[in-house]
């Protein structure tokens, strides 16, 4: 007869990940990121990754503090520096499995050349970039992905600049697994987490993640499940899309699913190759 | 960590050269940087020597990356460093102010080049000794050294790996362009002939590490990543766990003991190097290539007949206060030459607390001083 555990009340089956001694968590009612580092935790554990070994990295923002909930080793450093940061620590001792969690103005404006240089070294890594189309922690500013005519508290009638296509940014600079999911779209967020977690070279994924607080009050997506709607509603799974066509409108389509998947030289080099 | 590859005995090699041999010679194993007039032969040398050693170079793509990536290796357990010149130590200061908070051991090496901003890329300054003190934002407690021949690069080079491993910070070489492409002899010790201060590891069971509770020096233990300690830091204000705590309480503690470590262990930290002082009338206080080029303004005082002494900094950073105040109450004056408009000259004045005159002979940089402009401040500060 199959039998089941139920786990005692009070604890949780991610326990033993998290530092539970610091939870609650400071993100806001309706926000993806719980959602995202639970499906990423799942993630880790589903991949029998060696907890010891396995390191978070990340900058500055509400999803910089994920590293601050994690019970792994975990850096939460300096706003846009986590790749680099997260590169010297891979360098420095490559058998560590080292995930950078951070968010879209962190990972695509002030650390922008570093998400370029690092998906260029094809650095073995994985990052996890949580876009909400705003910088959240400040209090709701135009960011490097807000869409055209997005309302923010800097762009209140609306942004006039083209956001980044953060797919089309990384795959052009040489990533090894790209792909982009929804905070609608746990079972596909968790595989794709998983195939990052086991690549060799650099992953990333993106998740576009609700900010009903800021982004969905100013853009008429108020409530909590307002833009968990619009997810479900507007998002279109096109595998090995072509990276071009991956811009987000303002509640326009967002084409979700894996777009890069390639086994290429990565850095740091396992030893014997590249003449070591 | 690989000792195969380090060299010794006797060799005709520039300053950066010699810093670069200092720091593998220190254990370093991983060098980030970008290139920059006039410490690019630093990197180069590391890109050729650290695969010899079993080592890491990695050229990043600028000075923000270079630090952060110094930072990450250093908590990968590898001893780590970068070398630039003021533009790029510029960029640093925002990750050095990380590795001050993190308590993070690594070296930063400053080939000061004559500024503000571009300057004179090839020509030598002093222009950075302030930033060196003040640079990040936040008060904290910082070392710095100033090595005045590539000798002194070389076993700068290995004290300030050594301070930074004792004391848990990011160690600052302020060197400048004169030394760094000044070639001259450097003796290489045999590797058993130099002491290396090793990692402060904890001395606890992983489940009973906190990362910052301090030793009776004010330091923590560090863990690195992958041995199980599953630790957090944070560039935030954090409590002894390494959690984020916004507290004024909170700050007060632990930026006390940042300022403290440093602070409450100056003696231990101090090196001057002092000559003819007992006798002095006048004192030249004075450091790096500036110090060397004052010797010959010295010794045509002395042969004038004027008692004058010397007092060179090779810790600049903490300020050896008590000395310099101690010699103020037998001297008349101090003549502080430096390659910019004032800026240690600050701190002796400040030492000597109106018991002896400061007179500051600048230099805007580009050049050393004609050793007759201190000569005659030296003449001026007798009378």
């Amino acid at each position: 007869m199959k039998t089941t555990t139920i786990a005692p009340i009070g604890t949780h089956p991610l326990d033993e990940y998290l530092r539970t001694d610091r939870l609650p968590h400071i993100w806001c009612p309706g926000c993806g990121l719980g959602i995202i580092l639970g499906t990423l935790l799942r993630a880790i554990k589903k991949s029998r990754l060696d907890i010891d070994k396995t390191t978070m990295v990340s900058g500055i923002g509400c999803t910089g503090r994920a590293a601050g909930y994690v019970k792994l080793d975990s850096f939460h450093v300096t706003h846009g520096r986590a790749l680099p940061f997260a590169t010297g620590l891979k360098l420095a001792n490559p058998n560590l499995k080292v995930v950078a969690f951070s968010g879209d103005g962190d990972l695509a404006a002030i650390g922008g050349n570093h998400l370029i240089h690092t998906a260029r070294r094809n650095v073995d890594m994985t990052v996890i970039c949580v876009n909400n189309f705003i910088y959240g922690m400040t209090g709701g500013q135009l960011g490097p992905t807000t869409p055209e005519m997005g309302r923010t508290t800097t762009s209140r009638k609306g942004n006039t600049e083209k956001p980044f296509n953060i797919p089309y940014l990384v795959g052009a600079a040489g990533a090894s697994y790209i792909a982009r999911w929804t905070t609608a779209h746990v079972r596909q967020m968790e595989r794709a987490f998983i195939e990052a977690l086991q690549k060799k070279g650099f992953s990333l994924v993106e998740i576009i993640s609700p900010c009903p607080t800021y982004y969905g009050r100013m853009n008429e997506q108020a409530a909590g499940l307002d833009q968990m709607r619009y997810y479900r509603y507007n998002s279109v799974v096109k595998h090995y899309a072509n990276l071009a066509e991956l811009d987000i409108s303002l509640n326009g389509q967002i084409i979700v699913g894996k777009f890069i998947d390639v086994d290429k030289p990565y850095f740091p080099a396992p030893k014997g190759e590249n003449g070591k | 960590m690989s000792s195969e590859g380090q060299i010794s005995g006797e060799f005709f090699l520039s300053g950066d050269e010699a810093c670069a041999e200092g720091a593998l010679a220190a254990g370093c194993r991983f060098f980030a940087g970008y290139p920059i007039t006039p410490a690019t032969e630093i990197a180069e040398r590391m890109s050729d020597r650290l695969p010899e050693v079993g080592g890491t170079y990695i050229q990043m793509e600028d000075e923000l990356a270079s630090m952060a990536a110094v930072l990450g290796a250093s908590w990968g357990g590898l001893k780590a460093m970068t070398a630039t010149s003021g533009p790029g130590f510029s960029l640093m200061m925002e990750n050095i102010g990380l590795g001050l908070m993190l308590e993070t051991p690594c070296v930063v090496v400053d080939m000061q080049r004559a500024g503000p901003s571009t300057g004179l890329p090839t020509m030598t300054g002093q222009g950075d000794m302030m930033q060196a003190r003040w640079g990040s934002h936040g008060p904290y407690g910082i070392i710095a050294l100033s090595p005045a021949s590539p000798q002194e690069l070389f076993d700068l080079t290995i004290k300030a790996f050594n301070l930074s491993e004792k004391y848990r910070l990011p160690v600052l070489v302020m060197s400048e362009e004169s030394i760094g492409h000044m070639y001259e002899k450097v003796t290489i010790p045999v590797r058993e002939k130099i002491k290396i201060t090793p990692r402060r590891k904890p001395n606890v069971p992983p489940q009973e590490y906190l990362p910052y509770v301090p030793d009776d020096d004010l330091v923590p233990s560090m863990a690195i990543a992958g041995e199980g300690y599953r630790f957090h830091v944070t560039g935030l204000t954090h409590d002894e766990h390494g959690y984020p705590t916004m507290t004024a309480e909170a700050q007060d503690k632990l930026v006390r003991r940042l300022v403290d470590k440093i602070e409450k262990n100056r003696k231990a930290i101090i090196e001057v190097e002092e000559d003819g002082i007992k006798d002095a009338d006048v004192v030249v206080c004075s450091y790096g290539i500036s110090a060397r080029v004052a010797t010959v303004a010295i010794q045509r005082a002395r042969a004038m007949g004027i008692q004058v002494g010397m007092l060179r900094l090779i810790t600049v950073w903490p300020f050896p206060i008590e000395r310099v105040r101690e010699i103020a109450k037998n001297i008349k004056a101090f003549v502080v030459p430096e390659i910019n408009y004032g800026q240690m000259a600050l701190e002796v004045e400040r030492a000597a607390a109106g018991m002896a005159k400061t007179i500051l002979v600048p230099h805007m940089g580009g050049a050393v001083h004609d050793p007759e402009t201190i000569l005659d401040a030296i003449k001026q500060a007798t009378k």
